[in-house]
């Protein structure tokens, strides 16, 4: 008996595809609506680049979110593209095959640990630490950076040992024949070689560091302020939406819909500047 | 975000709760105050297993939410701790279940051990900002507060009065993580419910006196706040149960145990 014919089976499958298209343009599309109309009423420039922020008595400024943004994800790239990048070098020229396959895995598990554990390992040990040793609360730029450096590593990692992976051998041969030493070779043509896809990670690990919310409510203190040094405590727009939510309502609650449609232009920015500078490795190959 | 993954997974719940057995369960959700909320949890506890055919569930989120939940009827009961109930809460039914102390607290290795009004109102405005001012060591003061909708925060703030918050503050979202952070942080101070004292934080005497039940009791120590059950209309039928069981000798024989002050 044909429950399901050919054609059945099609139609069900382009649903089922066309759900998750389906569900990011809902998203977007209620995210706008409702923080659009607040962008345009208070106008762009009052709410991106003043820091009055007193929701409860109707200011709506998110500058000092914006700028502890900036400086979390910078303070994040600091500290995870090197060593990703690093890692991946490592791990695609200087490693056997045999190892890597172990080493990469295990490095790619990381991205499957949930955020609030990197939160709480951040609040027990590294808050404390910077606390012990630097001064200020601990609780800081400084330790939501080398956490949100610590998460983005296997995005890092991943696609960086991908893109140089992908990198002929012939180019390394080359290389060596023409009397470069290893490292040369791996500086001045594989890297070179693999550049965009390099990149490309690197914008990708960014998105994930400006996006992510529950580690950095927990490590950053959250002070609606301006940061002076990394010590200072500081609040992100993702940990402003979460932590205001709860019980925003009205102009507030748009307000917290008009940080949403923030977040997702820039996100959205990164991910297609990633996006094309994928594209173009392929287009010179 | 967390909250709304709660309040998916507690719709889940019901619809399950509802769909899944033929014997219909009586659900009641009660949302709201962090600092009611351990208190709300045992007593539903104890309901419960005398009345095995409601069902309660207890939410945090802040005595905004509480508020809002019970207007929109998205819980049965809301849980509010404010001095003084914003405007939009007076078509809500409320009944006053305990009151409870908010105790300043600072880490056990801090010397202070008391503080007058006025210095309070000027560590938390961020005027003094170290400890050295008001006769502890010298280091930088770690001002610890509560998100905005916190009822904790606006009662504290209420009864400190003119009180602007330093922009230095480190803002913690629940009652819990206040006291985590001035646990782990030498310099911190905070103020949370007095229900949640433990050994790893001190509470300090303000104005001279100490925050203990007695003293709160007899009204000499000065920052204590109501903590409201809220109904949208007279409460009916299990709400009402509970929240006279909530107001029995044996409810309030709970509270107080628990370490709140009895409204009766």
């Amino acid at each position: 008996m044909k429950l399901l014919g050919e054609k059945g089976v099609q139609r069900i499958l382009l649903a089922t595809a066309f759900s998750a298209i389906c569900g990011l343009l809902l998203i977007a599309l209620f995210i706008f609506m409702e923080g659009l109309p607040f962008i345009f009423k208070i106008g762009i420039r009052q709410f991106l680049l003043s820091s009055d922020g007193d929701p409860a008595n109707g200011k709506f400024g998110i500058y000092p979110m914006v700028v502890s943004s900036i400086w979390v994800t910078l303070g994040a790239m600091l500290v995870g593209a090197p060593l990703g990048v690093a890692g991946a070098i490592f791990l695609t020229e200087f490693v056997p095959k045999p190892v890597m396959r172990v080493v990469k895995p295990t490095i790619e598990l990381l991205a499957g640990i949930p955020s609030v554990v990197y939160g709480f390992i951040g609040v027990m040990v590294l808050a404390p630490f910077i606390r012990a040793h630097f001064g200020g609360a601990g609780l800081s730029l400084l330790a939501a950076s080398i956490i949100l450096g610590i998460m983005i590593l296997p995005t890092v990692i991943s696609i960086s040992t991908d893109a140089i992976g992908a990198v002929p051998n012939s180019f390394r041969e080359g290389s060596l024949a023409l009397g470069a030493t290893r490292w040369q070779t791996v500086h001045m043509v594989v890297l070179k070689a693999a550049r965009s896809g390099i990149i490309a990670s690197i914008i990708l690990g960014m998105g994930r560091a400006i996006g992510e919310t529950m580690a950095v409510i927990m490590v950053a203190g959250n002070a609606v302020k301006i940061p002076h040094s990394p010590l200072d405590s500081v609040r992100t727009l993702t940990a402003n939406i979460a932590l205001e939510m709860g019980y925003a309502t009205g102009m507030h609650r748009q307000a917290l819909f008009a940080t949403g449609v923030v977040l997702f232009v820039v996100i959205m920015i990164l991910n297609s500047l990633a996006a094309s500078v994928m594209k173009k490795r392929v287009v010179r190959k | 975000m967390k909250r709304q993954i709660g309040s998916w997974v507690v719709a889940c719940l019901l619809v399950l709760s509802v769909s899944g057995c033929g014997r219909s369960k009586t659900s009641i959700t009660m949302a709201g105050s962090t600092a009611f909320q351990p208190f709300a949890e045992k007593l539903a506890e104890l309901y419960m297993s005398s009345h095995p055919d409601v069902n309660i569930t207890v939410q945090g989120g802040g005595s905004a939410v509480g508020v809002q939940t019970a207007l929109s009827g998205a819980a049965q009961i809301g849980m509010a701790d404010l001095v003084e109930l914003p405007p939009e809460a007076q078509p809500l039914a409320k009944a006053v279940v305990a009151n409870d102390g908010i105790a300043l607290v600072v880490n056990p290795a801090n010397p202070v051990s008391d503080l007058s009004t006025e210095q309070i109102r000027d560590i938390f405005n961020g005027k003094t900002r170290n400890w050295k001012e008001v006769g502890g060591p010298d280091h930088e003061i770690t001002v610890v507060s509560r998100e905005a909708g916190s009822g904790t925060r606006s009662s504290f703030e209420q009864i400190i009065k003119e009180i602007t918050l330093t922009r230095d503050s480190i803002v913690q979202d629940s009652n819990g993580t206040i006291r985590e952070t001035v646990a782990n942080d030498a310099n911190a101070i905070g103020y949370l419910s007095h229900g949640l004292l433990n050994e790893r934080i001190k509470a300090i005497d303000v104005g001279g006196r100490p925050c203990t039940v007695d003293e709160i009791v007899k009204g000499n120590y000065s920052l204590v706040r109501p903590i409201y059950l809220l109904t949208k209309g007279e409460p009916q039928g299990d709400v009402k149960a509970f929240i006279d069981y909530v107001l029995s000798p044996d409810g309030q024989q709970v509270i107080k145990t628990s370490g709140l002050i009895p409204a009766k």
